[in-house]
């Protein structure tokens, strides 16, 4: 691990003033869990770690008559543990409970798992997050069991790691940034980007720019999470599926369904949700809209077996969501 | 000279009791100081540079600034410029500094180029292979005509990866010098071994060294040597003057410090249609690195009349395989009972009729199988819950496998010397390690039991080569080994005492026992001395004996066998396999201590269901690295991924009376066959592979056209 400055900011403004004076030489750690070992594996090399763990305008969850505005920096197990939260978004309290540790619960933020970069073992081994060298991609050519099956036309195999993103991107949320520009919203489906070329982040945000607050719509959705890990204990899911319904006298009238760990992005799968809307969550609705959310799927030489499990990630997503058994 | 031999069973306090291990509150409470823990005054920190690729030579090497980078105090180019390096991670240059950050900076100061070279790491695909050597066919009678007479055929495909050991505690050591004398606290089987390996490496007297392994985080086989951390960990600290710490980082540990060979085949089984196995006919191959490996005994325990076998060993650009656990056992039992599962299948047979159809060809211990099967069955009330093969429907599918396997474990060579000293303590120093198994726990138990002492009174000093020798744990010889010297020392001892008190109880010394921290005289327990006053008799020396193994009496015995039986589910939509109970019925002779022996199986199976699920060495087709060397995608289970265990150990006449038997492979060897078999049963098609990921079985699901 290379040297570093440590800073410590008091406040969102302090914390943009480093990032605009230090620029991409700078890293923002919240809850560790992922800049540690990153630092620690040579992958990035900071020159300064700007801490945001004393920076109390990240913390706090706000529960408004139009929207939920919850701080990039309260962790995962202050959400998983607000009742209210996990009554009104039983998808974003669902993605939580995948994440079986409760260290990384206790540590991790909600900033962090949106920002976390991506697990793709051969980024993790220092071959670039595009991992072509020499032009030829090692993932195409190597081992890509856990690699993206959707959105993979391009350079960007990797998978989007985020534990939150489909669920949120599913409720409709938008999020917070602040820089030396100001503040912006952004849609959080907007908000990550398919890598072209090595470089690149998967996510737009600006070098003198951070996370602050993700905000989600005050509605009246039934929602669920479904995803599909090899073992129990911590793990990456390998597939999930997160689903929004709003329901008008037993039918759908507004739907979305969305992918994760399937993608370089969360995955939104447009027609398996308009498919939905009219029907009734049923088996067999849910069945044809998880069909439909895979219809474009391009998996690579030994991921197929993704394209099945996010078909059935979706349609237990819905049942789930229908309160049906799964 | 005494009757060396084990106490009759009504006779024994704490032998087959369950006892907790003595090192239970010092572990968990993390004063147990392991090799890591050792901090030594001035003492520095070594660093490895470690080749990326798979197969390369190196075609410049300059160290200049790294060694002039503060803090470096010594640095050893191991491989130059030249040099054809085989596998990913091989070791080049080794240095020492006075931080583990000055370390590491000097290991990235160092400007090393290489010519890549090709490489092949995936053993599956042999006829790739550059590099394939076929062993002789092994035949025994006419295998041909006996299949071609066969009146049913099975044939099928199976493969096991390498693993590694993934040790939690890693390789490595902490070495100090004293003028020509070296101290090396090893993270090591071996005490008593490596103060020779040492010795030869370093070209010194062995007598020079010195080994502690006071606790040891595991070792599975894969530490027996001194390594060539171990080699130049001691250069390093001769060089600079200082003491030295290395140990293996984790990427480091998973890919160069041990696995477990692959093993491939396909299989041909013939037998009748009633399930009498006639012939057996395999091809098989694997590798253990670039060395090949070795070829698994298949089939497996049963002894077909007409068969073949052929195993092809493949060189593979991977780091050398070590012994893990069993060495070729866990490859043998998962290719020969998935075979047979499927055979009796195809037969519409319950698997454990075929198996018990065809227990004479288990030999010597079919016995012991039979018996035991009666009782695992029973533990899994395996009549009523057992299904033909593919019979469950829906989503969640439920299914039983099962299994057999055995070892040796006879005990290994040890010498023991027991202390009574005049205060009444009684010692045991003796030369060998604690891999985590409750050795120590043992010892103490055998010197308590001989001299009728509770445990406290009794110490054990081990883990240090000052002590006499014993052998290196390997092959589940240790409890055998170190239980057998103890108590030829013990007893002899004990005479000694006898000897001393027998005037004052005015009987022979063979008239005295040694009972409930008394010395009694036999039929008459109104003579006695307490054991304190006894001792002081001894006069101001303490006794001294040594004991040894091999010697006089029959304390120890080899051959064991062993069963085991696993329920699982199976959620067929997303090929998620859930171990929901197993059953391990267990033979290991004469049983020290059941607590111990109980959890030497439950960790077994644990570690069982972590290769049969989710535990895989992955190596990269494109850079030759291993791409799963951390504890993220190296998958271990968790306590929620293990399920129901349940354990029972043979004990009794038949058993109790072959002597003691060493247990640490033994019960590790069925679980992939076991588990395997299991899924095969639930959902109707045999997953060829292990682990059985979510992947491999709806690959499997898909290819049986079950999708």
């Amino acid at each position: 691990m290379q040297p570093f400055e440590y800073a410590r900011p008091r406040s969102t403004k302090e914390v943009v003033g480093l990032l605009s004076q230090y620029g991409s030489e700078a890293a923002l750690l919240a809850g560790g869990t992922d800049l540690i070992s990153l630092m620690k594996d040579g992958i990035v090399a900071p020159s300064v770690v700007v801490s945001l763990q004393s920076v109390q305008d990240l913390r706090g969850i706000r529960i408004g008559e139009t929207e939920i505005r919850i701080g990039a920096g309260v962790t995962l197990e202050e959400l998983r543990t607000n009742s209210d939260l996990g009554k009104r978004f039983p998808a974003v309290l669902q993605a939580i409970e995948g994440i079986t540790s409760p260290q990384i619960r206790s540590v991790g933020t909600v900033g962090g798992d949106l920002c976390q970069r991506p697990r793709c073992w051969y980024y993790r081994n220092g071959f670039g997050l595009l991992a072509s060298p020499n032009g030829q991609s090692m993932v195409r050519e190597g081992d890509n069991r856990y690699h993206a099956i959707l959105g993979n036309e391009g350079e960007a195999l990797f998978v989007n790691p985020s534990s939150l993103a489909p669920a949120l991107v599913a409720l409709g949320a938008t999020v917070s940034i602040e820089g030396s520009k100001g503040a912006r919203q952004v849609p959080l489906n907007q908000f990550y980007t398919s890598p072209t070329a090595e470089g690149e982040k998967e996510y737009s945000l600006g070098d003198d720019e951070v996370v602050t607050a993700v905000v989600i719509p005050a509605g009246n959705l039934r929602s669920a999470t479904y995803e599909v890990r090899e073992r129990e204990v911590l793990d990456w899911p390998l597939v999930t599926a997160s689903v929004a319904l709003e329901m008008n006298s037993g039918r759908v009238s507004k739907a979305a369904v969305v992918l994760g760990h399937v993608a370089p992005k969360p995955w939104v799968a447009e027609s398996a949700a308009q498919f939905l809307v009219g029907q009734e969550i049923n088996q067999e609705t849910a069945e044809k809209s998880g069909e439909m959310a895979v219809s474009g799927a391009r998996p690579l030489s030994h991921n197929a077996y993704k394209v099945r499990l996010a078909r059935v990630a979706v349609k237990r997503a819905l049942m789930r969501a229908a309160g049906m058994e799964v | 000279m005494a009757d060396y031999k084990w106490p009759e069973m009504e006779n024994r306090k704490l032998i087959g009791k369950r006892i907790s291990r003595l090192d239970g509150p010092v572990k968990v409470s993390g004063r147990a100081r392991y090799s890591a823990d050792v901090n030594r005054p001035g003492m520095l920190y070594g660093a490895i540079l470690h080749c990326p690729h798979g197969h390369a030579r190196i075609i410049r090497l300059d160290v200049s600034r790294a060694k002039s980078m503060p803090g470096v105090k010594a640095l050893r180019v191991i491989q130059d410029v030249g040099a054809e390096i085989q596998w990913a991670l091989d070791e080049i240059v080794y240095l020492a500094a006075d931080s583990e950050t000055a370390a590491r900076d000097a290991i990235r100061a160092i400007d090393i180029q290489y010519e890549i070279l090709p490489h092949f790491v995936s053993a599956e695909e042999k006829d790739k292979a550059p590099d394939v050597k076929p062993a002789q066919a092994d035949v025994k009678g006419d295998p041909d005509a006996a299949m071609a007479a066969a009146e049913v055929q099975v044939e099928g495909y199976y493969g096991i990866p390498t693993i590694s050991h993934c040790c939690l505690e890693p390789h490595g050591q902490v070495c100090e010098w004293e003028g020509e004398k070296l101290t090396a606290w090893c993270s090591t089987q071996g005490v008593s071994v490596v103060p020779g390996q040492f010795a030869e490496a370093l070209k010194i007297p062995a007598s020079d060294v010195r080994v502690i392994t006071p606790y040891m985080g595991g070792g599975f086989g894969s530490k027996f040597s001194v390594d060539r951390w171990g080699k130049e960990c001691a250069e390093l600290a001769r060089d600079a003057g200082a003491p030295v710490k290395l140990m293996l980082e984790r990427d480091a540990e998973q890919t160069i410090a041990g696995d477990r060979p692959s093993a491939y085949a396909r299989i041909k089984i013939g037998c009748s249609r009633d399930g009498e196995i006639k012939a057996w006919s395999s091809e098989s191959w694997g590798s253990g690195g670039l060395g090949g490996s070795g070829s698994p005994p298949i089939p497996y325990v049963f002894e077909v009349p007409d068969r073949k076998q052929q195993h092809s060993s493949v060189a593979t650009n991977v780091a050398a395989a070590r012994a893990w656990r069993a060495p070729n056992h866990p490859q043998a039992c998962f290719l020969t009972m998935c075979a047979l599962e499927d055979t009796a299948a195809k037969l519409g047979m319950d698997p454990l009729e075929f198996f018990r159809k065809n227990i004479h060809m288990t030999g010597r211990l079919s016995a012991t199988y039979d018996q035991e099967f009666s009782i695992a069955e029973k533990m899994m009330d395996w009549k009523q819950r057992w299904r033909p093969r593919g019979t469950d429907k829906g989503t969640i599918r439920r299914g039983l496998g099962l299994s057999l396997h055995t070892w040796g474990g006879r005990g290994h060579r040890s010498s023991c010397e027991v202390l009574v000293y005049p205060d009444g303590l009684v010692e045991a120093k003796i030369g060998t390690q604690d891999l985590g198994t409750g050795t120590r726990t043992v010892i103490a138990i055998v010197l308590a039991e001989t001299f009728g002492l509770p445990l406290d009174a009794v110490k054990v000093s081990m883990g240090d080569s000052a002590y006499p020798q014993s052998g290196p744990s390997g092959g589940s010889t240790t409890v055998g080994g170190v239980s057998s010297s103890t108590r030829r020392a013990a007893m002899d001892a004990l005479e000694m005492v006898f000897a001393k008190v027998a005037p004052e109880l005015g009987v022979e010394p063979s008239k005295l026992q040694a009972v409930n921290g008394k010395i009694s005289v036999i039929d008459d327990a109104s003579k006695s001395i307490d054991w304190k006053e006894a001792a002081r008799a001894i006069g101001v020396n303490p006794i001294s004996v040594t004991g040894q193994n091999p010697g006089p009496g029959d304390l120890t015995n080899s051959g064991v066998g062993g069963v085991q039986m696993a329920e699982v589910t199976v959620d067929v939509e997303t090929g998620r396999v859930k171990v929901e109970k197993m059953v391990a019925v267990q033979d290991c002779g004469l049983i020290i201590d059941l607590k111990t022996a109980e959890t030497q199986v439950y960790g077994a199976l644990i570690m069982g269901i972590a290769y049969a699920l989710s535990e895989e060495k992955i190596i990269d087709p494109v850079s030759g690295r291993m791409l799963n060397a951390n504890m993220e995608f190296y998958k271990l289970p968790g306590i929620a991924d293990i399920g129901d265990l349940e354990v029972h150990m043979m004990t009794g006449p038949g058993y109790d009376d072959r002597g003691v038997i060493g247990l640490g492979e033994p019960p590790v060897v069925s679980p992939g066959a076991v588990i395997s078999n299991a899924v095969a049963n639930a959902i109707g098609v045999r997953v060829p592979y292990l682990p059985l990921t979510p992947k491999r079985v709806l690959d499997a699901l898909e290819k049986g056209g079950m999708a």
